[in-house]
C-alpha cells in the first residue's frame, strides 16, 4: 500500500489545486491543467478511513504537496513533539512532493486556535523560528518551505522587514518559501505599503512554490480598506496581475489556487487553474 | 447449560447468523466508496478540519442567550427525564480507544 | 513588547481591551485590526463545532446551537491541532447548562455525533476470515476470541437515541417514542452509520472488547440479559463488518 504513494518527488512548475474531497470524482474525470494538489496536512492525520484512501488514490495521478497548519512554528514555546512525529508519519507514508508550513503560530501552551496568528520580527523571534525550521527540517529529513503570512496589523517591536526576516531564515536554515501573492497584496493594502516593492525585496530565488486565492473586503476603524484572507472567492486580477510581475522574475513555479471557505463546483475552481495556466505559459 | 450444550448454542447461533446476515461491502465496491457519492451527504461524519483562511464574518459578542423554540426538539415530544430504569450502565461502555 | 500570552488572552475574551503595542497603518492603533484575529479564532471554532455535531444541531436548532456555541468555544479551545476530533468535552459541556436541562437526550445526541467521527477515522481493517471461522470444531469456536474493528463504537442510552437520530436525519422516519435504546456505529467500508442494537448485544460486545472468549462473553451476557439473542447479535456484527481479522490487521 505504501508503495504506489509519493511517485513524484518534485512539485511541476504549473498549476496545483488545493483539494477538497467534494471534488474528489470531477478532480480525476476533468482535472484541466491540474497537475499536483495541496493538501492540509492535519486533515489527513487520522488512522484511516476516507481521507487516507482517497490520498492515496490521487496519489498515483497527481503529485503531492502537504501543507501544515498547525505546527506554529512562530510560536514562543518548543514545538509540539507529539505533533511534529504525527508529520513525520504522515510524511513518510505519502511521500509528498513538497512540505510547507506558515510563518505563524497557532498553539499557546495546550491549547489550539485554529487561525494563524502573527509575530513581532525581531532578532529573538529570528533565532526561534530558525530553530524550529531547523528542528522540523532535521525530523523529516527533508528541505520546507515557509509562507509568508496574511497582515493585518505590525508590532510596535519589529524591528526586521518581513522580507528581511525571511531571507535571514533561509540563509540561516537552508529552507526554501512558499510565496503567496494573495497574502502580498493583502498585506500592502492594509499596511499602506507597495505589493511590488515586498516582491523586489523578496528572496525570489528561494521559491519553490506560489499561492493565488481570493479575499474580501472590510474596513478599519479609520475606514481605510483592510483586506481579509477569506480564500472565499476568485483571485482578483490585481493579484494575477502580481503573479505576473512574480513569474517574469522567477520563471514558471508550481502555483496553487486555494478556495477553502464557501467551496464552488469543480468547474469553478478548475477556471482559476486554467487561468494560472495562462499566467504560466505568458 | 453444561459446555456441551453451550457450545452446540453457539454453534447453532453462529450457523444461523451465516446464513441470516448480508455481506458488508467489499473490495468491489470500493471505487465508489473512495468518492463522496450522494453529493457529499455521505461525508458530513467528517468531520471540521484546520483552516489557513480567515473570515469576514463577525461572530457572536456576548455569552447571554435564552433557547428559542426551534429544531426538532419541539416535535419530537419526549419526556424531560429518562427513569434511568429500563437500562443503565456507561453511555461510553466502548467509546474509548479498542484494540486495533 | 507583546507576547503570545497577551495576544492570546484578548482572542478568546471580547471584553478584554485590544493588546498593547499592535498598530494598523500609519501607525495608528490596531483595533478593529486585532479583531480580525479574534473573529477569525472564534467564527472558525464555531463553524467546527457545527460541521462537528449535525444531530445536536438540528435537534437544538441552529439558532440555539450557534448562540451555544461561542460559550464552548471560549471555554475549550481544542487542545490538539486535529480539528476532526474536536469537542470532546461538549456532551459533559451540554449537561451542564441549565437552558438545555429539559433536553434530558440532548448529550446523548453530541455523544452520537463524536462517535459517527471518531468511527470515520479509525483505522482500517482486514475482513473477518467468516468461511475459516464457520469451519471450527464447536469447542475452538467458544474459546475463539473476536478483535472489534476499531472503526466500531456503541453508546448505550436511556433515550430512543436510534429513534431520534433516524427521526432526524433519515427522511420519513416515526417519531421517536420514550425507550432506553442501545445504538452501535459501525463503519463496513468508509461511512459509519447508527445501528440499532437488541437487547444484550451491548454488554455481549463489551463482553469481547474486554477479552473473553465468545463462549464467555456469551455466558456472561446471559447471566446479565436472559433473553439475549446470540444469533441475532451475530447476525448484525457479521453484517457490518463489526470483528475484524485476527492476523495483524491492516493499518494504512
Amino acid at each position: 500500500m505504501l508503495d504506489s504513494a509519493g511517485r513524484f518527488d518534485r512539485l511541476p512548475a504549473s498549476p496545483g489545486v488545493g483539494y477538497k474531497p467534494q471534488h474528489f470524482t470531477d478532480l480525476q474525470r476533468d482535472p484541466g491543467p491540474v497537475e499536483w494538489i495541496e493538501v492540509h496536512a492535519e486533515n489527513y492525520m487520522g488512522d484511516g478511513g476516507r481521507p487516507l484512501a482517497q490520498l492515496l488514490a490521487l496519489s498515483e495521478r497527481f503529485a503531492l504537496s502537504v501543507h501544515g497548519v498547525g505546527l506554529s512554528i512562530g510560536g514562543e514555546t518548543p514545538l509540539d513533539r507529539d505533533h511534529l512525529t504525527r508529520l513525520k508519519k504522515l510524511c513518510d507514508w505519502a511521500q509528498p512532493a513538497s512540505f510547507s508550513e506558515h510563518l505563524a503560530w497557532s498553539t499557546h501552551g495546550a491549547e489550539f486556535l485554529n487561525d494563524l496568528l502573527p509575530l513581532p520580527y525581531t532578532e529573538t523571534t529570528l533565532s526561534r523560528v530558525a530553530s524550529h525550521i531547523g528542528q522540523v527540517q532535521e525530523t523529516l529529513g527533508r528541505q520546507m518551505l515557509l509562507e509568508n503570512p496574511s497582515s493585518y496589523l505590525v508590532f510596535a517591536e519589529s524591528t526586521l522587514s518581513e522580507t528581511d526576516f525571511l531571507a535571514e531564515l533561509v540563509h540561516r536554515t537552508g529552507c526554501g518559501l512558499l510565496l503567496d501573492v494573495n497574502n502580498v497584496f493583502i498585506s500592502a493594502t492594509n499596511l499602506g505599503l507597495s505589493a511590488q516593492d515586498y516582491i523586489d525585496a523578496y528572496p525570489l530565488a528561494h521559491v519553490g512554490e506560489i499561492h493565488v486565492g481570493g479575499h474580501d473586503e472590510d474596513t478599519d476603524d479609520a475606514g481605510a480598506l483592510l483586506l481579509i484572507d477569506s480564500h472565499g472567492k476568485p483571485v482578483i486580477d490585481p493579484v494575477w496581475a502580481l503573479l505576473d510581475y512574480c513569474l517574469a522574475k522567477t520563471g514558471p513555479k508550481p502555483v496553487l489556487a486555494e478556495w477553502d471557505n464557501d467551496v464552488p463546483d469543480w468547474p469553478t475552481l478548475r477556471a482559476e487553474t486554467v487561468r494560472a495556466a495562462k499566467a504560466l505559459a505568458a | 447449560m453444561s459446555n456441551t450444550l453451550k457450545s452446540l448454542a453457539v454453534a447453532g447461533a453462529v450457523a444461523a447468523a451465516m446464513v441470516a446476515h448480508t455481506a458488508p461491502a467489499n473490495a468491489a465496491s470500493k471505487e465508489k466508496c473512495y468518492g463522496v457519492s450522494l453529493a457529499g451527504a455521505n461525508d458530513c461524519a467528517a468531520g471540521p478540519g484546520t483552516t489557513c483562511a480567515g473570515t469576514s464574518v463577525t461572530d457572536y459578542q456576548g455569552n447571554a442567550w435564552k433557547l428559542v423554540d426551534a429544531g426538532t426538539c419541539a416535535s419530537m415530544e419526549l419526556p424531560e427525564m429518562a427513569d434511568g430504569k429500563a437500562r443503565t450502565g456507561s453511555l461510553e461502555a466502548l467509546d474509548r480507544d479498542l484494540p486495533a | 513588547m507583546t507576547d503570545q500570552s497577551t495576544f492570546r488572552d484578548a482572542l478568546l475574551d471580547p471584553s478584554k481591551p485590544v493588546p498593547e503595542g499592535l498598530l494598523g497603518a500609519a501607525h495608528a492603533p490596531a483595533g478593529k485590526r486585532y479583531s480580525v484575529y479574534r473573529n477569525n479564532v472564534t467564527h472558525s471554532l464555531i463553524s467546527a463545532l457545527q460541521t462537528a455535531f449535525p444531530l445536536t444541531r438540528k435537534v437544538l436548532g441552529g439558532q440555539n446551537f450557534d448562540t451555544l456555541a461561542p460559550i464552548y468555544v471560549r471555554a475549550h479551545p481544542p487542545t490538539s491541532p486535529l480539528m476532526m476530533y474536536y469537542g470532546a468535552e461538549f456532551p459533559a459541556f451540554l449537561e451542564t447548562l441549565p437552558e438545555v436541562s429539559k433536553l434530558g437526550y440532548l448529550p446523548d445526541c453530541a455523544r452520537l455525533d463524536a462517535a459517527m467521527r471518531a468511527s470515520y477515522h479509525a483505522a482500517n481493517t482486514r475482513p473477518f476470515d467468516l468461511e475459516g471461522f464457520q469451519q471450527l470444531p464447536p469447542e475452538q469456536m467458544m474459546a475463539q476470541g473476536l478483535h472489534i474493528a476499531p472503526s466500531v463504537r456503541i453508546l448505550r442510552s436511556v433515550w430512543p437515541l436510534f429513534d431520534i437520530w433516524r427521526f432526524n436525519m433519515v427522511q420519513g422516519s416515526a417519531k421517536p417514542v420514550m425507550q432506553a435504546q442501545d445504538v452501535m456505529i459501525c463503519r463496513p467500508e468508509f461511512d459509519p452509520e447508527p445501528v440499532l442494537l437488541p437487547l444484550g448485544a451491548a454488554q455481549w460486545l463489551d463482553h469481547l472488547v474486554q477479552g473473553k472468549s465468545l463462549g464467555e462473553a456469551f455466558e456472561a451476557t446471559l447471566e446479565e440479559t436472559p433473553e439475549f439473542d446470540l444469533a441475532a447479535s451475530l447476525t448484525i456484527a457479521f453484517s457490518h463488518g463489526v470483528f475484524h481479522g485476527t492476523d495483524g490487521g491492516q493499518h494504512v
